[in-house]
């Protein structure tokens, strides 16, 4: 079976850290951790890039994607989480870029209102701004990096610019992995559809409930979508763990997340070349 | 119980006090190197961990400034996953007012806290830089004498949130509207730090803060700021116990006082290196000056007009303004005592507060400080990673033990625990 796995947290609630081992584990491919600005209807809910980054030296392969607004955080900041989970997870972030709804704006007094394929722009932008080899300790100049390979990025958007460099180096996937819904428009590495779809470029994701046919499910999607997520219920992590997610015999994993999902490492978009 | 000296560490994050050409340090820039050094602050009981902030990447001239160590992590991030890695240290991100929105803030640190089973910390700092801002959607749009006011009303907005349920201000300031979505922490909210300096920034300490960051290191600064602290504290009804004062310094440790010391020199001959002295002077005359000599003349150029660059974001607001007066003086210091570029900068640039000499004479000036009240304790800036750090805790703190002025044993699990504050 060559079917990834990526499974949602959120409803495991405060046993997320529980949750992801059991995951990594089995050998899901990614998790990732929804979120708001406001609580869940009755509880309480711990901001998503804070989860994933507590469990970055707890776990050691599976990749750890937090869901973050494109509204409510400045993009700038988005970036250097990202970024920052990426070095500490060796190479594991991803980001599942999320809508907003009024009610999250009002957390921000409104916001300039949406513009996630922006936002996505500028975070890849940013996660470019240094080169790979930007640091270069030369004791003989004193030079701890080299200004030519770190970048103002000079983004200008329709209602707001971002000029760069990151404060954080590049993360070592170069580019963390973009997870986002199809029907957002951005410039993702992964789509979430809720039908399954051919299309070309990025990898195609099937929402999925937990079913009591899961196994026969997953079995027909083989081949049909390069992966699923799934939203198991507060009551179903017992029975993935126990038994469906065990007896699927799911790809092994990489490194890295993009190396997991067979996506290789971009070429920095700044990068000059050539002897310095 | 006499008072007892709390320890903080400041990782390096960027500028010049880190001397990284030292053959002896490593990346300070890992993960790894961050859960050592935080692991090792445990072993030496030590009440907090510390991330600066900076938005952004230092300059000169327009370009990345090359010669300090800069590149560090989202701090709340890294925090968070130091709370996945640490057991009992205090983890406190330093967050400006200006460049956050305060529920999204609130709510991260909020999550820190509760990760960390109650030891998270807020250092919170002012920015009106519209240098800064340039990296943000809502940049540069803060006046310079609202940015007290601003910090004012987003710690009550965040201290509202902490409180639990719906918060609401509609404020020219601060606009929000919002509900708490992380439980309360055991130690209740985040540690508040305040680190400003100015009138405004002691009275928001006075106001709000459980732990002031002061520059005044040295004996008699202490004991005067600790006063007018404490004054303040009173106008707002505030016990002189409701706040601790935690001043920045370094600590250079030899067997004998004269190897500490010149220690400490040569630490300052590679913080200020001749590349280093070049770069100094063009910040003040805003131009490329590196075909001059380092050990040669001062610039016959004159500089260019207009006030310094604050693209380094390393100086004082008072040091913002008056340069050609400061060139001036540099002149005549210079051609009194016949001194090179790279001396004159030896002379003049600023040093860190620093404690020299060997662990018996500092653990006695501590002593003396923290007895008199004039400092909590210190808010330590490695020069060199591990091995400052390791040689504080290895050698320094037994003979503060000795001394009867710091613990032996954590004897709470939360940061307000350890640094001894009152309950919420």
């Amino acid at each position: 079976m060559g079917l990834l796995v990526a499974l949602e947290t959120d409803r495991a609630g405060a046993r997320f850290g529980e949750v992801v081992k059991a995951a990594e584990e089995v050998g899901v491919a990614f998790v990732t951790f929804a979120d708001s600005p406001l609580p869940p209807a009755g509880g309480f809910r711990l901001e998503a890039v804070g989860r994933a980054a507590f469990l970055a030296t707890r776990t050691s392969g599976v990749g750890l994607a937090p869901g973050v607004p494109t509204a409510t955080t400045e993009p700038f900041h988005l970036a250097a989480q990202i970024a920052s989970l990426d070095h500490a997870t060796h190479g594991r972030a991803g980001w599942v870029v999320q809508r907003s709804t009024a009610a999250e704006l009002a957390t921000v007094g409104g916001g300039d209102g949406e513009s996630p394929a922006e936002v996505v722009r500028v975070v890849r932008a940013l996660w470019d701004s240094w080169e790979d080899d930007a640091v270069v300790k030369d004791v003989a100049t004193g030079r701890y990096l080299d200004p030519d390979r770190v970048h103002h990025v000079d983004f200008v958007g329709t209602a707001f610019t971002v000029k760069g460099p990151l404060i954080t180096p590049r993360p070592p996937q170069g580019q963390p992995v973009v997870i986002a819904p199809a029907d957002l428009g951005v410039d993702a590495d992964v789509v979430l559809v809720d039908e399954p779809v051919d299309r070309d470029g990025p990898l195609v994701f099937l929402e999925l409930a937990v079913t009591p046919d899961l196994p026969a499910v997953l079995r027909d999607l083989d081949g049909r979508v390069d992966g699923v997520r799934l939203h198991p219920a507060e009551d179903d992590f017992g029975t993935l763990f126990a038994d469906v997610l065990p007896a699927l015999d799911l790809p092994p994993r990489g490194a890295t997340l993009r190396a997991t999902l067979g996506l290789t490492r971009p070429a920095n978009r700044f990068a000059t070349g050539g002897v310095r | 119980m006499s008072p007892r000296l709390h320890l903080g560490v400041f990782y390096t994050g960027v500028g010049n006090n880190y001397l990284w050409q030292d053959p002896s340090v490593t990346d300070h820039t890992t993960i790894e190197a961050f859960v050592r050094i935080a692991r090792t602050l445990e072993r030496g009981l030590f009440d907090a961990f510390f991330l600066g902030e900076g938005l952004r990447v230092r300059e000169n001239r327009g370009r990345p400034f090359a010669l300090d160590v800069a590149g560090r992590p989202d701090a709340i991030t890294q925090l968070s996953a130091l709370a996945g890695a640490t057991t009992h240290i205090g983890l406190v991100a330093t967050q400006n007012t200006t460049y956050n929105f305060p529920a999204d803030l609130a709510r991260r640190l909020a999550t820190l806290d509760s990760l960390s089973g109650g030891r998270a910390g807020w250092n919170v700092v002012t920015t009106d830089n519209a240098w800064t801002g340039e990296n943000f959607r809502h940049g540069g749009w803060l006046a310079h004498e609202r940015r007290y006011e601003r910090a004012t009303q987003f710690v009550e907005a965040a201290k509202a949130i902490w409180a639990g349920g719906e918060v609401e201000r509609h404020t020219d300031l601060v606009d929000l509207s919002t509900a708490a979505t992380v439980p309360p922490s055991p130690q209740g909210r985040p540690v508040v730090f305040q680190a400003g300096d100015s009138a405004g920034g002691r009275d928001l300490a006075a106001r709000h803060a459980d732990v002031v960051f002061s520059a005044n290191a040295t004996y008699d600064k202490a004991v005067a700021y600790a006063a007018d602290l404490r004054e303040r504290l009173a106008t707002y009804g505030r016990s002189p116990d409701s706040l601790r004062i935690l001043p920045g310094a370094s600590v250079v440790l030899g067997d004998t006082d004269a190897e500490a010391i010149e220690k400490a020199e040569h630490h300052r001959r590679i913080q200020i290196n001749p590349q280093r002295a070049i770069a100094f002077l063009e910040q003040y005359w805003g131009t490329d000056l590196s075909g001059y000599d380092p050990d040669g003349p001062l610039p016959d150029v004159e500089p260019v007009d207009g006030e310094l660059d604050p693209s380094r974001g390393t100086l004082s607001v008072a040091d913002r303004t008056g340069k050609l007066d400061r060139i001036r003086e540099w002149r005549e210091l210079a051609r009194d005592k016949n001194l090179s570029i790279h001396q004159l900068v030896l002379e003049v640039q600023p040093r860190h507060s620093s404690f020299i000499g060997t662990p018996s004479r500092i653990a006695d000036e501590w002593a003396r400080f923290v007895r008199d009240r004039a400092v909590d304790g210190f808010n330590l800036s490695p020069q060199l990673l591990p091995s400052t750090v390791d040689e504080v805790v290895d050698r320094l703190v037994p003979e503060l033990q000795e001394r009867g002025v710091y613990r032996t044993s954590y004897e709470g699990t939360t940061l307000r625990e350890h640094l001894e504050l009152p309950p919420l």
